[in-house]
């Protein structure tokens, strides 16, 4: 048996292609779930685009010109499509699994996962993904793509898209999924105390809906609230401010420490969470 | 009538499953966030500004956004998720022997929820229509006692809505598909997402059509004095349009009352349990 790394490159590949021969199984239900949810993508865009033209229709200016919280209509749509980037990967890698182990401790089967011979963590963080959420996920970076398209042909500012922007845009945008995973954790962790927590699993993904507005939009408590508490503003703003050469590094370096800090937190309070588990089924 | 009879019980066993499950019921009612994330958008729309033909501004659509969370705490159901999983899993057989209609059952199972919902949201009401939307509700007695008689109407027409689409799951194996694509339309036309008056014109006229607003905007309206898309606040027409569209609102819990039966009779007759 391969030790180290090798190891769990060859089990995540194990994963992926379970989840790769599931997804061919029920091949149609995939399309119509990737179809499903490009409509509520959609749908849920409708609003932003509203509230935009209504404030720009009442100060007489247009759709580009105006701007909600010092954002303006594209860079918003930039921050709703990172929202629902993220979204595909907390629906399609990070939700699927975690949800599992609520099953598992609930029934007592978190046993043989703990009896085989690689990290716990790891084997429940990768044990099922949900492949149609790349349909979703690649119509949302395509949305990044065009709303960053259009907002740099209507005046973006200097600094914009240039290549260190990007990188650290995409950095950032790599802590908002490992913020999220870390988040997630947390919550599942709670599945070893109180026994039914799959609701909680609603009330988090209801909680992340707040994320999909531009930071602008949190004044005040709400706004300290989502950067230092909850994270959101973290994950879906910061990744496009800094997309757009205005995120200052103090923020930059909080995003980083803070993803170094629930990452470390998650996993200690995973550990903890399973010293302290006492086997339903023994 | 046996039925009618058991129905005190059974609204006393519902209420002893909301009170064991409490956390549970607590946790489904802090998932409901979307109002307030539409309010902060539309808050920060309105700054400085005012939107719509209504001339909306932020006080108005913070009273708005506030009332939309409530009515739609007190009027939602999770009829659907039990109806398809007790079809598919057969568990349904054990209700059809009961001398109770099984959809009356669920009738019971869900408002006697309704104190315990009543118990939490109320506090919570009461706070946030003090704090956000103080100046916002309306004066009138008539709409009030409007608002009073259309929330009953709002949740039975979430509940037969809901009842209808659960009921196909005797002729197809999956019908939550087909709830999620009922959702996202009802977000973006009752008022949820958006008032109706800020919607485009094509927009605002489909929805004026459409069931969905009288699940939600239309009693919203009603207690903001605002019955009239479009028109002012307080007005004696508005009281006219409120008495209309209270009698439209019964109107499709009527025709769904009759959808559901019809689909419960057709639907039984080539049900056949699988185990249970």
């Amino acid at each position: 048996m391969p030790d180290g790394r090798g190891k769990y490159r060859r089990l995540i590949g194990i994963q992926l292609r379970i989840s790769l021969l599931t997804a061919m199984q029920y091949r149609w239900d995939f399309l119509a779930q990737g179809l499903m949810q490009l409509l509520w993508m959609a749908l849920s865009v409708m609003p932003l685009y509203i509230a935009y033209k209504a404030r720009a229709v009442a100060q007489g200016s247009s759709l580009t010109a105006t701007d909600i919280g010092g954002w303006g209509f594209y860079p918003a749509t930039m921050v709703f499509a990172t929202f629902y980037l993220l979204k595909a990967a907390l629906d399609g890698a990070i939700n699927p699994s975690l949800i599992g182990v609520v099953d598992h401790i609930r029934k007592g089967t978190l046993d043989f996962v703990l009896l085989k011979p690689a990290d716990a963590q790891f084997l429940v963080s990768t044990a099922k993904f949900e492949l149609w959420h790349v349909i979703d996920g690649l119509a949302a970076a395509v949305l990044v793509g065009v709303a960053s398209q259009r907002f740099s042909h209507s005046g973006a500012p200097v600094g914009a898209f240039s290549a260190s922007a990007i990188l650290a845009s995409l950095l950032l945008l790599l802590c908002g999924a490992l913020l999220l995973y870390a988040v997630w954790l947390l919550v599942v962790c709670a599945a070893f105390y109180v026994v039914r927590i799959d609701n909680l699993s609603y009330l988090f993904t209801s909680v992340f809906d707040f994320a999909r507005w531009p930071r602008g939009v949190f004044r005040g408590a709400l706004h300290v609230v989502f950067t230092y508490v909850l994270p959101l503003v973290v994950m879906t703003s910061f990744p496009v401010d800094a997309l757009l050469g205005r995120l200052r590094p103090q923020e930059a370096l909080w995003a980083l420490v803070l993803t170094g800090l629930l990452l470390l937190l998650s996993r200690w309070t995973f550990r903890r969470a399973l010293a302290n588990y006492t086997s339903a089924s023994s | 009538m046996a039925g009618l009879k058991a129905y005190p019980t059974l609204l006393r066993i519902g209420f002893a499953e909301a009170i064991a499950y409490r956390a549970e019921l607590l946790v489904w009612m802090l998932t409901t966030t979307m109002p307030l994330v539409s309010m902060a958008l539309w808050s920060s729309a309105a700054a400085g500004q005012r939107l719509g033909p209504e001339q909306m501004g932020q006080a108005e659509l913070v009273g708005y956004f506030t009332l939309t969370l409530l009515v739609r705490l007190i009027t939602s159901s999770w009829v659907l998720w039990q109806l398809t999983e007790e079809i598919r899993s057969g568990t349904l057989a054990q209700r059809l022997l009961r001398p109770i209609h099984p959809l009356v059952s669920y009738t019971a199972e869900q408002l006697a929820a309704l104190p315990l919902r009543g118990a939490i949201v109320l506090p919570l009401a009461l706070g946030l229509l003090y704090f956000f939307a103080r100046g916002q509700i309306t004066s009138d007695p008539w709409l009030w006692l409007c608002f009073v008689l259309a929330l009953p109407g709002a949740w039975a027409i979430n509940f037969l809505s809901m009842a209808l689409i659960g009921l196909l799951a005797f002729y197809v194996d999956s019908t939550l598909g087909l709830f999620y694509a009922w959702i996202g339309v009802y977000t973006l036309m009752s008022g949820y997402m958006v008032p109706m008056s800020l919607m485009p014109a094509w927009m605002a006229k489909l929805a004026a059509l459409l069931p969905f607003r009288y699940m939600l905007e239309t009693p919203v309206r009603m207690l903001l004095g605002w019955p009239l898309v479009g028109g002012a606040k307080d007005t004696l027409t508005g009281r006219a349009e409120a008495f209309w569209s209270l009698g439209i609102e019964y109107g499709y819990v009527v025709v769904l009352l009759v959808g559901v039966a019809l689909l419960w009779r057709a639907g039984l007759r080539r049900y056949a349990a699988f185990g249970g």
